[in-house]
């Protein structure tokens, strides 16, 4: 611990402020808590909510099994939202920088773009059966059309929004239009971009996963959710879904680090 | 061709910079109607003005930043698309580019001019050792103190050798202490170099210090109301504020300016 001016008092708050880095456990001990007491007092019927031990021992016991693991589903959603959110960035940024550097163009197609982002996704499923078949295609189609959405949307207002004081500066020390677009119109709409891959491979994720639930495939966390659903082996559910929440949170994490590293100006 | 020695000769020294016929009106009003302008060339010249006069309009003209109505400006003899220029804008934060280092930063202009790599690094380092900075150059613009970056930003407009220096309100966005560090730092560029840099400033004492002459401007339709010039040697120092001759000239330029606004 550090020593401060006035070691008593300094050394205490220093401990308080340590302490407040265990905050954000105190929920997840209420849910668990919660879940313990629900499961245990017979509130809800064990076949509904087996108890958090029982939830995570079978997690433990699915999870490397030699056939049928949570592991290999977990790895093949995990491909899908990659391969889903890989297509729609490298079709997205690059549409949406373009739309955005010809505001006429974009504004041509500005509504189409709305109207789609503000459709549900998933109402297009039917759709995507309906051209694609009931194939694997449609786990991996779907989520990146609806990524794709958030990506150009975000790309393009980025260009459209970018501050003009740095693009004057550029112009004055003899830039030309190439140079202004690589050296700073790109970056200026860098942290815009992120927030449209962040929103891109959460949609994905989500999209991939409701795919898996409904579209011929035998594969997939979505897929196992729902089956061990019908069949009633709520501890395989609740493990799948536990681990669904996990990839979600670390996807999430990874894209913020990502974010950090590369726009390290943003909000300087 | 005949001008194979490379000389300042084509043009005379006085007419360095040459402003003939200059319009400009924004949204009908007119800001500017038929303005004429001669500047010499090696000189610091400030140009202050009542508010909404269009000080930084006018410079904002003169570097190309926005297009006339009508009018020719001509610097060193030539057109100004074909000058060079350095130009400090008032706000630093968003004019250095925040994604690359303050090194990279400094050198851009000689990036855009194609200038290689390793040439860029000497002219970059040449620069730092004449003005004797010491800063860790390889950090990130953001990382530095205001004065600091409005520091970079002054290292990025010289680096080329413009024909030209332009400075935006430079000390506006800088506190007291501040403003004493790069007002130093601008005449060590000055004299180390006798750019001719051309100054807008909202504050008389600022417009005065470092200038060799003064140019007071109307109000809208704007006209160049008188040209004062301010002879005292350099350096000027902290103490110059309380020289005769400063005194003299900054009162006489207060009295010009009060004149205006009674008009």
């Amino acid at each position: 611990m550090s020593r401060k001016a006035s070691p008593k008092a300094g050394g205490k708050k220093v401990f308080l402020r340590q302490l407040d880095k265990l905050l954000p456990l105190i929920g997840v001990i209420v849910l668990l808590s919660l879940w313990e007491f629900s499961a245990t007092s017979g509130w809800i019927s064990e076949v509904l909510l087996p108890n958090p031990i029982a939830t995570i021992s079978e997690l433990w016991t699915i999870a490397f099994r030699p056939e049928d693991s949570l592991f290999a589903d977990f790895i093949t959603t995990l491909a899908r939202t990659l391969q889903a959110f890989a297509i729609a960035a490298l079709l997205g940024v690059p549409l949406g920088i373009m739309l955005g550097s010809y505001e006429r163009l974009y504004r041509s197609v500005e509504f189409l773009i709305d109207f789609f982002r503000s459709t549900p996704a998933s109402a297009l499923i039917p759709m995507f059966i309906l051209f694609l078949g009931i194939t694997d295609w449609n786990t991996v189609v779907i989520p990146a059309f609806a990524a794709f959405l958030a990506i150009i949307f975000n790309s393009a207002y980025g260009v459209m929004n970018a501050r003009q004081s740095r693009i004057l500066a550029a112009k004055v020390m003899g830039a030309n239009q190439w140079d202004i677009f690589k050296d700073v119109l790109f970056w200026e709409s860098l942290p815009q971009i992120f927030i449209g891959l962040r929103t891109g491979i959460s949609i994905a994720l989500v999209m991939v996963i409701v795919a898996e639930m409904f579209i011929g495939t035998d594969r997939g966390l979505g897929y196992r959710i729902i089956q061990m659903q019908q069949i009633l082996n709520v501890k395989d559910m609740y493990a799948s879904i536990l681990v669904t929440g996990v990839l979600g949170y670390c996807l999430n994490m990874l894209f913020r680090w990502i974010e950090k590293r590369t726009v390290h100006w943003s909000g300087r | 061709m005949l001008n194979i020695i490379p000389s300042p000769t084509m043009t005379t020294t006085a007419d360095f910079i040459q402003v003939q016929g200059l319009c400009k009106s924004f949204e009908g009003q007119v800001l500017y109607d038929d303005f004429d302008l001669t500047l010499p060339q090696g000189q610091i010249i400030s140009i202050f003005g009542p508010n909404g006069c269009g000080k930084s309009t006018l410079i904002n003209l003169m570097s190309g930043l926005i297009p006339m109505d009508r009018g020719q400006i001509t610097i060193a003899g030539k057109p100004l698309r074909r000058s060079r220029i350095g130009y400090v804008f008032q706000n630093y934060r968003e004019t250095l580019f925040p994604w690359i280092s303050a090194l990279d930063n400094i050198a851009y202009p000689l990036r855009v001019q194609g200038v290689p790599p390793k040439e860029r690094q000497r002219r970059v380092e040449q620069l730092l050792a004449r003005f004797d900075i010491k800063l860790d150059l390889r950090r990130y613009p953001y990382q530095f103190s205001g004065g600091q970056q409005q520091l970079i930003a002054i290292l990025r407009a010289v680096v080329a050798e413009p024909d030209v220096l332009f400075l935006d309100e430079p000390f506006s966005a800088l506190d007291f202490e501040m403003t004493l560090y790069i007002r130093e730092k601008l005449q060590e560029v000055h004299m180390e170099s006798h750019l001719t840099t051309i100054v807008v400033s909202h504050d008389l004492e600022d417009a005065v210090y470092l200038a060799d002459s003064i140019l007071l401007l109307s109000k809208r339709p704007t006209r160049l109301v008188q040209q004062v010039s301010f002879a005292l040697a350099r350096p000027r120092t902290p103490e110059t504020i309380v020289d005769p001759e400063f005194v003299r000239v900054k009162s006489q330029c207060l009295e010009i300016f009060r004149e205006e606004m009674r008009r």
